[in-house]
């Protein structure tokens, strides 16, 4: 699944395993309960603005939000909102990382209580919680205005068919490619310019060093399969209407990628190992792997898990299709969005602007957390591009992955059932690239998979 | 209350005492009861009748009678699910029972040194949670990393594929073995205490040995035991769910979201949002789990009475 690499370098695997497998077990006893309660159709779901007076009268009031986020010590960007509204006070809980805390807050929203007034939420679960009108359009509370200020893929990922707002963005992860300048030195391998110099790069190390592999396509992670997709210039999934969906994640840019990905691990030179785990970590540390396909998050979540290979990383954009237009995809990255069912819309809608769009909040968020930013104004922002972290041999990643984050195609969009389609792609693309069987066939079953649940849940689909 | 004086016995015409007795009877049940409705049967009830729905995410909820039943019955992911436990059940249980009935008659026999030490090294990782557990083999059982593999790389050895589809559900049955041998050890042992000593002197008089005395005096004394330690494996069997859920992070090629019946319905209801789907399978899987256990205690008592 998507994650956010921040917090999974806060908590050990470990815990966070133990903490998604009790709460699992918990939370089914809470939804079999919890269901039969209609959705809760909360306050406000027109796009009436709200006035200025009525903003003022309510960050006056004294309130308290609760705040559903699993960002590490965010305690501080806190603070400087409750410093500029002292009457509002926001109670943060970490009820999880990505998956699990979106389990949580179905139960919570099917159950009619329990669910916090703001929720960290990846881009990609945004349509998930939107077909259940489980968020509240921030248009109202002069979201839009902020619109500039935000990189322009950003606001698509956070806008809705009618121009809603459904979050305001927080982070992002512009896909690039780490990789380890004393094997590619060793061996003679130039950074690939394109996905072709990729594939004979990869043939080239394996067969100079057996036990090196160029790079590992992790078999259980479809966000970083999206992101390759999103890279190439597929539109996988399209909406239009509620209940209208085209899925087509076996077109002919898919069967390129399946084809590309699937020879290359049929062939074994590059390694197939779940990331995010005891061995993959181990991999990184011992050289396993000599590159990292990867997102802008990715630097220094590797500073912190790779310690062992320190100043042999630098970053590069990822090998192109088409080396004359460059592209890229985005994976991981989230936002804050306000709960519809919210008592108090105007201090949560508030909050989830300030919190991600002033300035010194979201300059906090890039140097306390190392988030990388979604805001314009810090992209360009000297400071942030000319660290030079000796991880990376004093390298100045940031700026490589600016200069990838303009690239990124601003028209994808995810499924409104992302956990079917994540579940589906590791049971048929991420086995067989695991099996070395054949991955275009994969695609083909991943593609009636989707299509048979979303026919089951009442869609009408659109094949490719 | 329990002291019957001749009172009693005689006083049946006495109006207070009899009532008494009768009044007090379902006040000490009813605890139980309560709590047998609330958290049993309530919630049992609820599943039956959200299996009798679908909740769509296009259009709603709708009555759809028994359509998810007829679903369940064709559904290969399900059935599948279903079959792998059984299996599960037949190789597993009867490894860990054995053994655990061999550990319990070893420490029984009064034989062992240490035996206070050796039966709470025994019974320790029934009191590690079994997330732990999983999380801990998966580790031992890792391919470039773990022990095994690192042991057999330096011997030159192939380098045992623990994770691999065809060894998973053995790997998964070590894990549950060495969980559950020292619980079913410590209720073995404890039965065989409650056997009365005179026995084992009459049989020692009739000339039986230490092997003949286990086999003709411990073992029948053991059977309801065996039976009750079999039941409970039943039902845990059935319900395996933390040990693939866990090592799916891992292995996640080989155990896929229905790889249990149980893990099935979870997926179904938290990747898929089926919630009335999953309720459906939840109800099969607890009625395969009533069947296998009476199917249990019918055999077992066919044979205790030739």
């Amino acid at each position: 699944m998507p994650r956010n690499p921040f917090a999974a370098a806060a908590s050990s695997p470990m815990s966070r395993r133990l903490f998604l497998t009790t709460t699992g077990a918990l939370s089914l006893g809470a939804a079999l309960t919890a269901c039969g309660g209609g959705d809760s159709s909360g306050s406000s779901g027109s796009a009436e603005p709200v006035g200025q007076a009525d903003i003022d009268k309510a960050m006056k009031t004294p309130t308290e939000l609760t705040f559903w986020t699993w960002v590490p010590n965010i305690a501080k960007e806190i603070a400087l909102f409750e410093k500029k509204y002292p009457a509002v006070k926001i109670k943060v809980v970490n009820a999880g990382q990505g998956t699990p805390q979106y389990t949580k807050l179905r139960t919570a929203l099917k159950a009619g209580s329990g669910a916090p007034d703001m929720v960290q939420m990846e881009y990609q679960a945004i349509p998930t919680f939107t077909i259940t009108d489980s968020l509240l359009d921030l248009r109202p509370y002069g979201a839009a205005e902020l619109k500039d200020r935000f990189v322009d893929w950003t606001w698509g990922q956070v806008s809705g068919a009618k121009g809603e707002v459904w979050a305001i963005p927080q982070d992002t992860g512009p896909m690039g490619l780490l990789y380890r300048k004393d094997i590619f030195d060793k061996h003679g391998i130039d950074v690939p310019g394109t996905w072709d110099e990729f594939a004979e790069a990869a043939r080239k190390l394996h067969r100079a060093d057996p036990d090196v592999y160029l790079t590992n396509l992790a078999a259980n992670q479809p966000a970083a399969w999206h992101g390759l997709l999103w890279q190439a210039g597929a539109k996988p999934y399209a909406t239009s209407g509620k209940s209208d969906i085209t899925i087509s994640v076996d077109d002919a840019v898919s069967e390129k990628l399946g084809a590309y990905w699937g020879g290359l691990a049929k062939e074994g030179v590059i390694s197939t190992d779940p990331d995010f785990t005891d061995g993959w970590y181990a991999g990184l540390n011992k050289g396993k792997y000599a590159t990292w396909i990867t997102a802008a998050w990715g630097p220094a979540f590797l500073s912190g898990s790779a310690k062992a290979t320190a100043g042999k990383w630098r970053a590069a954009p990822l090998p192109q299709w088409d080396a004359a237009k460059p592209n890229a995809g985005n994976w991981g990255g989230s936002t804050t969005a306000v709960i519809r069912s919210t008592k108090n819309p105007i201090a949560a809608a508030v909050f989830a602007q300030f919190l991600n769009s002033d300035p010194a909040t979201a300059k906090m968020f890039a140097t306390e957390q190392f988030f990388f930013p979604a805001t314009k104004a810090l992209l360009a922002d000297q400071e942030f591009v000319s660290d030079a972290p000796s991880f990376y041999g004093g390298q100045k990643v940031n700026q490589v992955f600016a200069d990838v984050s303009a690239t990124v195609d601003p028209s994808f969009q995810w499924p409104p059932f992302l956990d079917q389609a994540a579940t589906d792609w590791t049971e048929t693309v991420g086995k067989s690239l695991a099996d070395k069987s054949d991955t275009v066939a994969a695609l083909g079953s991943w593609q009636s998979r989707m299509t048979t649940y979303a026919k089951n849940q009442g869609f009408t689909v659109k094949g490719s | 209350m329990t002291v019957t004086t001749p009172s009693t016995a005689e006083g049946r015409s006495r109006p207070g005492r009899p009532r008494r007795h009768r009044s007090a009877g379902p006040l000490f049940v009813a605890p139980f009861l309560v709590l047998f409705v609330l958290l049993f049967l309530a919630p049992l009830g609820y599943a039956a009748y959200l299996s009798l729905f679908q909740t769509r995410l296009i259009g709603g909820t709708v009555f759809v009678g028994l359509d998810n039943y007829v679903q369940a019955f064709g559904d290969s992911q399900f059935l599948h699910g279903v079959g792998r436990v059984a299996l599960f059940f037949v190789v597993q249980v009867p490894v860990m029972l054995l053994l655990a009935l061999l550990f319990a008659l070893a420490l029984d026999s009064g034989l062992l040194r240490l035996s206070r030490v050796i039966r709470l090294g025994i019974f320790v990782p029934y009191a590690v949670p079994s997330v732990v557990a999983a999380l801990m083999w998966g580790y031992l059982y890792g391919p470039d990393f773990g022990p095994f593999a690192q042991l057999s790389r330096n011997l030159d050895l192939p380098v045992p594929a623990f994770l691999s589809e065809g060894w998973m559900l053995g790997s998964l049955a070590n894990i549950v073995t060495w969980e559950f041998v020292g619980y079913n050890m410590i209720i073995l042992y404890a039965a065989l205490r409650t056997v009365p000593q005179e026995l084992y002197e009459a049989a020692a008089m009739d000339g039986a040995g230490a092997w003949r005395i286990a086999w003709s005096v411990k073992l029948p004394a053991l059977r309801p035991a065996l039976l009750l330690t079999l039941l409970f494996s039943v039902i845990g069997s059935f319900q395996l769910f933390n040990e693939p859920n866990l090592l799916m992070k891992i292995a996640p090629d080989v155990i896929s979201s229905s790889y249990t019946a149980n893990l099935y319905a979870y997926s179904l209801a938290f990747t898929g949002q089926q919630v009335n789907y999953a309720a459906t399978v939840s109800f099969l899987l607890g009625l395969v789990i009533v069947i296998a256990s009476y199917g249990v205690l019918l055999t077992a008592n066919r044979r205790r009475t030739p």
